[in-house]
């Protein structure tokens, strides 16, 4: 099981460094809404207020990743896909695309955090604790859109579907990781995060075992 | 009429409740005074709600189990039903938050994540109605509509108790056996659960006979040929 899922991400990674039009559009799309949102808010640094500069952060990350992942089942035509039906079994799939993604997204929120830091200022005290709000926000994320993708592209008219399934499903998940980098940003105490965190991990793991349970039934159809 | 008996319950208890909910003596506290009526139709509707959304889960598995289509015809009509319920339990919702909290929306975490949880389910019906297919309809709604469920639980039941809300047993307020339900709103309150439940079984019962009666009539067209 575990090799079959290595033997995936690096399928996932190949094909993704081949393409590399794909991975270079979905970077430049973070760093184009950044300074969209910096040029509209009318901001200069420092200019903008904590809860602001963390709900843009955050909404941008959300778009972001959800027109990275949106491709993952899209992205491989038909053929290929009775092909990995064949031989390997959806389990592996849903998890390695779901690591995949992972990193995926978790790549396009630190570049947002690094263009947010250049343009914006940068105003997070426990640095520690926002990257690993961010790892966790990414892996809630991941696990959500891979199983909406796949939902979608079952379906004809892809690109609004994926929004209004994926949107409220994600709510919870970008509910807590505002929270929790909100207390980072305002360098709180660790404790008072930590609950948060866990209730995160909680969500999380909650969304990635329904996918894990439910993939093998839509990956049939 | 013995297998008619829980819809002559459902219309007693009703008129029970919409009698006894409008009439009986209830306590009056301050602000909320004779508002607290509206427990009997706001909560209990959302009761309703929860317990048919159960249902259709409890179907949706079923049909992802066997692939039969009459447990998905059972799925998508509870949850149209649900969706009726869940819609008429916030209007009630935001007219009591009108007299009581003085708005129709104040923002409170668990109005905005009752709010998403509907998004979610008129969600569910346009993924549904954007399939052509009858079975990848059935097995594709099915799975949509288990994962949801699976966040509309934290949502609606998990988040809105980690902040300050204005609801009732979230955020430090007092739930409801400690301050307001004393034994005569209970007198109706439970009652008024069962009706509005019955009430929704009954409505998606209907609508499933019509369904099942539809797919009778096409395949007989289909096999006149």
């Amino acid at each position: 099981m575990w090799n079959e899922i290595i033997v995936l991400i690096k399928k996932e990674i190949t094909l993704e460094w081949r393409q590399k039009y794909a991975l270079n559009g979905i970077l430049l799309y973070v760093v184009s809404a950044v300074f969209i949102t910096y040029l509209s808010v009318g901001a200069k640094q420092g200019n903008i207020s904590i809860p602001t500069w963390n709900a843009l952060y955050w909404v941008i990350i959300l778009f972001s990743s959800v027109n990275a992942v949106a491709k993952s089942f899209v992205q491989e035509h038909q053929g290929r896909q009775l092909y990995y039906y064949m031989i390997a079994s959806p389990e592996a799939i849903i998890l390695s695309k779901i690591i995949y993604n992972s990193l995926l997204t978790l790549i396009l929120s630190l570049l947002g955090y690094i263009v947010f830091s250049v343009i914006l200022g940068n105003p997070v005290q426990d640095q520690p604790m926002f990257i690993l709000n961010l790892l966790m926000g990414s892996m809630g994320f991941s696990a959500c859109l891979t199983m909406v993708s796949g939902i979608a592209s079952k379906a004809s008219n892809n690109a609004t579907l994926m929004a209004i399934l994926s949107f409220p499903i994600i709510i919870p998940i970008l509910l807590m990781a505002i929270k929790i980098s909100k207390n980072a940003i305002d360098g709180l105490d660790r404790e008072i995060s930590v609950d948060k965190l866990i209730t995160l991990l909680a969500i999380n793991a909650i969304i990635g075992a329904t996918a894990y349970i439910l993939f093998p039934y839509l990956w049939r159809s | 009429m013995r297998a008619h008996w829980w819809k002559v319950l459902a219309i007693i208890l009703l008129a029970y409740t919409i009698i006894a909910g409008l009439l009986f003596e209830v306590p009056r506290l301050p602000i909320l005074n004779e508002t607290i009526r509206a427990l009997y139709f706001h909560v209990t509707m959302w009761f309703g709600m929860i317990i048919m959304l159960i249902v259709a889960v409890v179907y949706s598995v079923k049909y992802l189990r066997s692939g039969e289509l009459k447990h998905d015809d059972v799925a998508i009509e509870f949850t149209n039903a649900a969706i009726l319920f869940g819609v008429l339990g916030i209007v009630t919702g935001m007219l009591w938050a009108k007299f009581t909290w003085g708005d129709y929306w104040s923002g409170d975490p668990k109005q905005n994540a009752s709010a998403i949880g509907l998004l979610m389910y008129f969600a569910y019906l346009i993924l549904r109605n954007s399939l052509t297919d009858i079975h990848q309809k059935a097995r594709i709604g099915a799975v949509y509509n288990i994962f949801a469920f699976s966040a509309f639980i934290p949502l609606i039941f998990i988040l809105p108790r980690l902040t300050d809300s204005l609801h009732p047993g979230n955020g430090g307020n007092p739930g409801f056996n400690a301050y307001d339900m004393d034994s005569k709103l209970r007198m109706v309150f439970y009652p008024a659960v069962v009706a509005w439940t019955l009430l929704g079984f009954w409505l998606a019962n209907l609508r499933l006979r019509a369904r099942r009666l539809e797919r009778k009539l096409e395949d007989k067209l289909i096999n006149q040929q």
